[in-house]
C-alpha cells in the first residue's frame, strides 16, 4: 500500500535521503529506524506530500505523491513530528476542523470526531484550548486527528517520543489494535519499540537504508546472539577454561556470578554448553538464552560497521 | 471551494479567539478617529462626506496592516503547524486563498466598525452615500492589497517580525509609489515609461479616485490584479518551501 520508489531528497549540497525503496503492505507495521539526522523525517515528509522529491516518488494506495498529493494526502493519516497543532484551538474545534476538510460534515463529523477522541482517550480534554495541555495529551490529539477517517495508510513520525511509559505502553496498544487493517509505518530511536510493535524493521543511515528486516533477524546480527549465561556451583575460573576450549565457544566472559558463553558463528550452543559441564561434574544453576542486543546492531550498522547477516554453519 | 471555506472559518474562529482582533479593532478604531478629526480636520472642513476620514486609510493600513499578515505563514512555518495543514488533503492555493480571505473579511470587519462615521456625516449634513459607499469599497479593496503583499512576504521568512518589517516596507513603497520620494529614484535613471509605469502602481493615486467618489473599473482591477499576483506569488513561496 506504500511503495518508495528510489525516493531522494537533496538540500543544496546536502543528500538528505539517498535512493531509499521499500513497500509496506497491509497487516504490516513497518519500523522505521535510524539515529537523529538520518533523513526518517524527511521520507515521511516527502511520503505525506509535505516536502517534493528531488528525484524517485512515493506511491500511497496507487496514488502518485508527485502527480497526485491530494489523494495520497486523503488516503493516509500522519502524525507529524512532535504533533504540532494550532495552539488556540480545543481538540474539540480542531478535530472537528479536520473532519470538514476531509470531506465529513454534521452528524457524521461528530460522530467522526468522538470515536477518534475515544480511540485515542481524549475525555476530558475536549474543550480545553491545545497550547495548554501536557505533551502526552497533545500527542493523542495528533494521533486522534491522524486516525479520524479511518486512512489505509497511517504514518507516525516518532510518536511515543517524549511520553511516560504508561502512555508510551497506551500509543503501542493503540498500533496493536490497528495492525491487519492498516499499513503502518512508526518511525523510532527507540529500540524497545521494535520489539514490541513491528513486524518488520528498516534501518536507515546517512540517508541510505542499512537493513530491511524483521526485528528477529535485526537481533540475529547481534554478535551476542545465541549466547548463553550459564550460572554454575563451583569455581567461575574453572568453568570458564573448560568452555573456552569448546570450538563452538568464541569466549567466555565472567558477568558477577555468572558467565556468558559467546557463540562463535552465533549457532545455538545451549547444549554443549550444558554437555560440557555435565561431563566435568560441574553443576548447572541457571542457564538462559541471549537474543542478541538490538542496541549493539544499530550502532553497528549504523555507524558502517558491519554486522552481517546470521547466516553462520549452525543457522 | 468548501475546503477555502473551511480554511476560512477555521482562520476567522482564530482571530478572535486571542485578544488580537479585539486590539486590532480597537486601535484601528481609535487611529482611524484620531486621523479623521484632528489630522483630517472632519470638522473644520465643513463638508458631510469622508474624505476627512478616508484619505488616511493607506497609511494606517501601511502599519495596520502588516501587523494581520505577518502571522498568517510565517507562524505556521515558525510552529510546525504548516506540516499538519500542507499534509491535510487541501491544494496550496487553497490555503493560501482561504487564509488570504479570512484575514481580508476579518479586515472588512474593522472598517465596517467605523460605521458611526457615516452615522455622523449623515446627521450632521446630507452627504453622497454613493460616494461614501464607494469609498468604503474603495478602501476594502486597498486592504486587500495590502494584504496579499503582505500574505506573500509572511510565507518567506519563518520570523513574524521580519515580516512584518518586509511588508511595511513594501506598502510604503506602493503606496507612495506616485510621490517624488520613490519617484526620483528611478528618475535618476529609468526612462519615462518607467517613470509612468511605477507612478501608475501607486495605492495612493488609485486610491483617491475611488475617494472622489468614482468607481472606475481601472482602479479595482487594479486592485484585484495586485492582489492576484501576489497570491500567487504566495503559492509559489509556499511551495517552494515544501521544496517543490
Amino acid at each position: 500500500m506504500i511503495e518508495l520508489d528510489h525516493l531522494t531528497k537533496t538540500f543544496g549540497p546536502k543528500t538528505a535521503v539517498n535512493d531509499v525503496t521499500f513497500t509496506v503492505s497491509k497487516g504490516e507495521v513497518l519500523g522505521f529506524l535510524g539515529p537523529n539526522g538520518a533523513g526518517k523525517t524527511t521520507t515521511m515528509r516527502m511520503i505525506t506530500g509535505f516536502l517534493a522529491p528531488s528525484a524517485g516518488t512515493a506511491r500511497v494506495c496507487g496514488h502518485d505523491v508527485r502527480t497526485n498529493p491530494v489523494r495520497v494526502k486523503s488516503s493516509l493519516g500522519y502524525l507529524p513530528e512532535g504533533a504540532p497543532a494550532w495552539p488556540d484551538m480545543t481538540p474539540d474545534t480542531f478535530l472537528h476542523f479536520a473532519a470538514n476538510i476531509r470531506g465529513f460534515s454534521g452528524k457524521d463529523a461528530t460522530n467522526r470526531v468522538s470515536a477518534a477522541a475515544e480511540k485515542a482517550n481524549l475525555f476530558g480534554v475536549m474543550a480545553q484550548p491545545i497550547g495548554t495541555l501536557s505533551k502526552g495529551y497533545k500527542r493523542r490529539v495528533g494521533l486522534a486527528q491522524a486516525l479520524l477517517h479511518d486512512p489505509a495508510v497511517l504514518i507516525m513520525d516518532e510518536p511515543t517520543d517524549g511520553l511516560d511509559p504508561n502512555q508510551k505502553h497506551e500509543v503501542r496498544k493503540l498500533i496493536d489494535a490497528m495492525r491487519g487493517e492498516k499499513a503502518i509505518i512508526v518511525s523510532t530511536h527507540i529500540l524497545e519499540e521494535v520489539e514490541a510493535v513491528c513486524s518488520r524493521a528498516v534501518v536507515i543511515a546517512g540517508g541510505r537504508v542499512v537493513a530491511d528486516e524483521t526485528p528477529a533477524e535485526l537481533e540475529a546480527r547481534s554478535e551476542r546472539h545465541n549466547g548463553v549465561w550459564v550460572g554454575v556451583d563451583g569455581d567461575l575460573a574453572t568453568a570458564q577454561a573448560l568452555l573456552d576450549s569448546l570450538a563452538e565457544i568464541a569466549r567466555v566472559e565472567i558477568d558477577g556470578d555468572r558467565l556468558f558463553c559467546v557463540s562463535r558463528n552465533r549457532g545455538p550452543i545451549a547444549n554443549a554448553v550444558s554437555q560440557c559441564l555435565r561431563d566435568n561434574s560441574l553443576n548447572i544453576t541457571s542457564l538462559q538464552l541471549e537474543r542478541g542486543r538490538l542496541d549493539d546492531v544499530f550502532r553497528a550498522i549504523t555507524q558502517g560497521r558491519t554486522a552481517p547477516r546470521a547466516g553462520g554453519a549452525n543457522a | 471551494m468548501r475546503n477555502i471555506a473551511i480554511i476560512l472559518k477555521r482562520e476567522m474562529a482564530s482571530y478572535f479567539v486571542t485578544p488580537l482582533a479585539y486590539i486590532f479593532i480597537v486601535i484601528f478604531l481609535l487611529m482611524a478617529g484620531a486621523f479623521t478629526f484632528y489630522l483630517g480636520g472632519f470638522f473644520e472642513r465643513d463638508q458631510a462626506d469622508l474624505n476627512a476620514f478616508l484619505q488616511f486609510h493607506p497609511w494606517l493600513y501601511v502599519v495596520l496592516i502588516p501587523a494581520i499578515s505577518m502571522r498568517l505563514w510565517a507562524e505556521e512555518i515558525n510552529a510546525g503547524t504548516i506540516e499538519l495543514l500542507m499534509t491535510l488533503p487541501i491544494t496550496t492555493t487553497q490555503a493560501v486563498i482561504g487564509k488570504f480571505l479570512a484575514a481580508w473579511a476579518f479586515t472588512g470587519v474593522a472598517l465596517a466598525l467605523t460605521f458611526p462615521i457615516w452615522i455622523t456625516i449623515n446627521y450632521l449634513g446630507e452627504p453622497d452615500n454613493g460616494a461614501a459607499l464607494a469609498g468604503y469599497i474603495g478602501s476594502f479593496f486597498m486592504a486587500g492589497g495590502y494584504l496579499a503583499v503582505g500574505s506573500f512576504l509572511s510565507a518567506v521568512t519563518r520570523s513574524q517580525v521580519i515580516a512584518f518589517v518586509l511588508a511595511a516596507a513594501v506598502c510604503f513603497v506602493l503606496t507612495a509609489a506616485g510621490a517624488p520620494l520613490v519617484l526620483n529614484f528611478f528618475a535618476a535613471w529609468a526612462g519615462e515609461e518607467v517613470l509612468a509605469f511605477v507612478r501608475s502602481l501607486s495605492f495612493l493615486d488609485h486610491f483617491q479616485n475611488i475617494i472622489k467618489g468614482v468607481v472606475d473599473l481601472r482602479d479595482v482591477v487594479y486592485f484585484l490584479s495586485l492582489i492576484t499576483l501576489f497570491l500567487f506569488c504566495n503559492v509559489v513561496a509556499v511551495n517552494r518551501f515544501k521544496g517543490a
